[in-house]
């Protein structure tokens, strides 16, 4: 089995089964008119990169005793090229993955790796946040606790990084739903 | 590493709210993103100068970083939650710092008018209404930082007219929520407690009211539910006098203050039989306006000497005011809530006042005044202290400080 349909199968929504159809449905477009599903046009020569064209508002993560946790804040691209986050790295979570949320044939929405990684557009930007795109925190090393810090990196398809830290939050929020507990290494 | 360490979240001059509430729309949540784009609407107006001609008072807003923390020298708001939270069992002056970073970035945000950080509804955030957020420590807290606070952090010394409630006095930590506007009141009442749940518990909630936004020109003395002009030789707000009144100036409370938070049980049903000649008696001012019985306005010195025609002190001895002047030193500023609650069985009032006083030394400026209260006011008939805290107000803090930094770093 690969890992998306892992994540699929797992990451499913709780909010999902309340949610009506239409909010979901708008969920969906609202997605799409943002671009991230787009692929990344290639910067120009002369732009800079991306890792300093790129920053984070209002980022935070979600406190977690252990496991998987999730990463949130308002991406900033004040380039004039689009940029794509291909990849995140943290000092709490060695696996890490960039997650976006899509419904399935079910019409449940579903977190799931992106593929491609994160389009910001030029003189754009793209929230990380509950029930949409976010950093996923696939093992941590130890709990998470409110008002800690987390320090992230994440790296552009140009190879430029990009380094900031987030608070961690209590919340009650961002919940995975783990249906298939009995799955092997996903336990919670 | 080509990126600033700091990330970007203190970055200068950024309209963090637009994007937040863009970043609403992109969630999906129908209402989220109507209210989304109404705001951008409202907005954009606001940037192009055609805002409509009356300035909204939800927009209005108190700083929050300085030396001293809002709430405290701010115009009394017309609402006000006072939360005593107890610390859960583990908590150390490192969960301490975690707590009071959460709290006090928070507030920082919530009284600009902007969301919290993970506040899941950012759009009750948007009218801050004068909000304040206001922070204190009690004895329990200093204890947990391994600290030692001004000799009078503790609860107060007994008082013969006391009929205290342990669920109504004390606690570790003091959330005091001041604003304009309820629902904004609310809203950042709960993001806090959410924030704290993992540190503290609540112990008592005490949520009361003064006249509503635009009732009075702000600065009016407030009228507490027996009618009574109260509070009118408070220092004002600005002058030196409330400087030396509030502030203190030692060790990690320097630019903080002492706060005294009692609940005061109003009989107002036994009020009621009292009449208008005894209402004035019983403070020493007229009812009507506040002044003294020996003036004509409000801020009229009172004249304690002053005998009537047969002899007798026109202020009489029993009267509050008399009472609860002592010399020079022994003086607070007042800002007190009122409350009303739902009554029980065959009384048709649950009243009284928050009473919330604030001086630099409450053993020094608080309690003798106090005691004379306790030992003589003829207004102790119609009142009944039923619960009482302590806390240490912290100084402000700078922008990359938190509240409690000079104690807990």
């Amino acid at each position: 089995m690969t890992r998306q349909k892992l994540c699929e199968r797992h990451y499913t929504m709780n909010t999902s089964k309340t949610l009506p159809r239409a909010a979901a449905l708008l969920a969906v477009s609202l997605l799409a008119l943002t671009g991230c599903a787009a692929t990344a046009a290639p910067a120009s020569e002369d732009s800079k990169p991306a890792g300093d064209v790129v920053t984070i508002e209002d980022a935070w993560v979600k406190s977690a005793p252990d496991g998987m946790s999730a990463g949130f804040g308002m991406l900033e691209n004040t380039g004039d090229a689009d940029v794509t986050v291909v990849s995140v790295e943290s000092d709490v979570s060695p696996m890490m993955e960039l997650h976006e949320t899509v419904e399935n044939e079910a019409g449940e929405m579903v977190m799931r790796e992106i593929e491609g990684g994160f389009v910001i557009p030029a003189g754009g930007e793209l929230a990380l946040e509950p029930g949409a795109n976010h950093i996923m925190l696939m093992g941590l090393e130890g709990p998470l606790v409110a008002g800690d810090e987390a320090t992230f990196t994440l790296t552009f398809s140009d190879d430029s990084t990009y380094e900031f830290t987030a608070p961690v939050k209590d919340y009650s929020g961002a919940n995975e739903n783990y249906e298939e507990s009995d799955d092997e290494g996903m336990d919670h | 590493m080509p990126a600033p360490a700091e990330g970007a979240r203190t970055g200068p001059g950024r309209s963090t709210r637009r994007q937040f509430l863009l970043g609403g729309a992109v969630a999906g949540i129908g209402a989220a993103a109507a209210i989304g784009a109404d705001y951008a609407l409202n907005r954009s107006n606001t940037e192009e100068n055609t805002a409509p001609s009356t300035p909204m008072n939800g927009d209005e807003k108190v700083p929050f970083f300085g030396a001293h923390q809002a709430g405290i020298d701010t115009a009394a708001q017309a609402h006000g939650v006072f939360l005593g939270l107890d610390l859960n069992d583990g908590v150390d002056a490192a969960a301490l710092v975690r707590l009071m970073r959460i709290l006090t970035d928070d507030a920082a945000r919530l009284t600009q008018g902007r969301p919290a950080l993970a506040d899941s509804e950012p759009e009750l955030a948007l009218s801050p209404a004068r909000l304040t957020i206001t922070f204190g420590f009690g004895p329990g807290l200093v204890a947990r930082a391994g600290a030692a606070g001004p000799g009078w952090l503790a609860p107060l010394p007994a008082f013969g007219i006391d009929q205290l409630q342990p669920k109504l006095s004390d606690g570790d930590l003091l959330l005091q929520v001041n604003g304009d506007d309820p629902l904004t009141v609310a809203h950042a009442t709960r993001m806090l407690l959410k924030d704290a749940r993992g540190f503290a518990t609540i112990r008592w909630t005490q949520q009361g009211f003064r006249r509503a936004y635009g009732t009075e020109r702000p600065g009016t003395t407030m009228r507490n539910l027996f009618g009574q002009v109260d509070g009118t030789t408070n220092p004002e707000p600005g002058t030196k006098d409330f400087d030396q009144v509030v502030w203190a100036e030692d060790g990690w409370l320097a630019g903080g203050t002492g706060a005294v938070i009692r609940r005061i049980r109003m009989d107002l049903d036994k009020w009621d039989r009292l009449d208008r000649s005894g209402r004035d008696a019983s403070v020493g001012r007229s009812i009507a306006n506040g002044a003294p019985l020996t003036g004509t306005k409000e801020f009229d010195e009172p004249d304690f000497e002053a005998k009537t025609a047969i002899g007798f002190p026109v202020i009489p001895q029993f009267a509050h005011i008399r009472r609860a002047r002592g010399d020079d030193s022994e003086r607070i500023f007042r800002r007190a809530y009122n409350y009303d609650e739902r009554p029980l069985g065959a009384e048709v009032s649950e009243s009284g006042l928050i009473f919330v006083s604030y001086q630099a030394d409450i053993e020094s400026q608080f309690i003798p005044m106090q005691r004379r209260l306790d030992e003589l006011d003829l207004l102790n008939e119609w009142t009944v202290p039923i619960g009482s805290a302590v806390f240490a107000i912290p100084p402000g803090c700078a922008e990359d400080g938190f509240i409690g930094d000079s104690l807990l770093s």
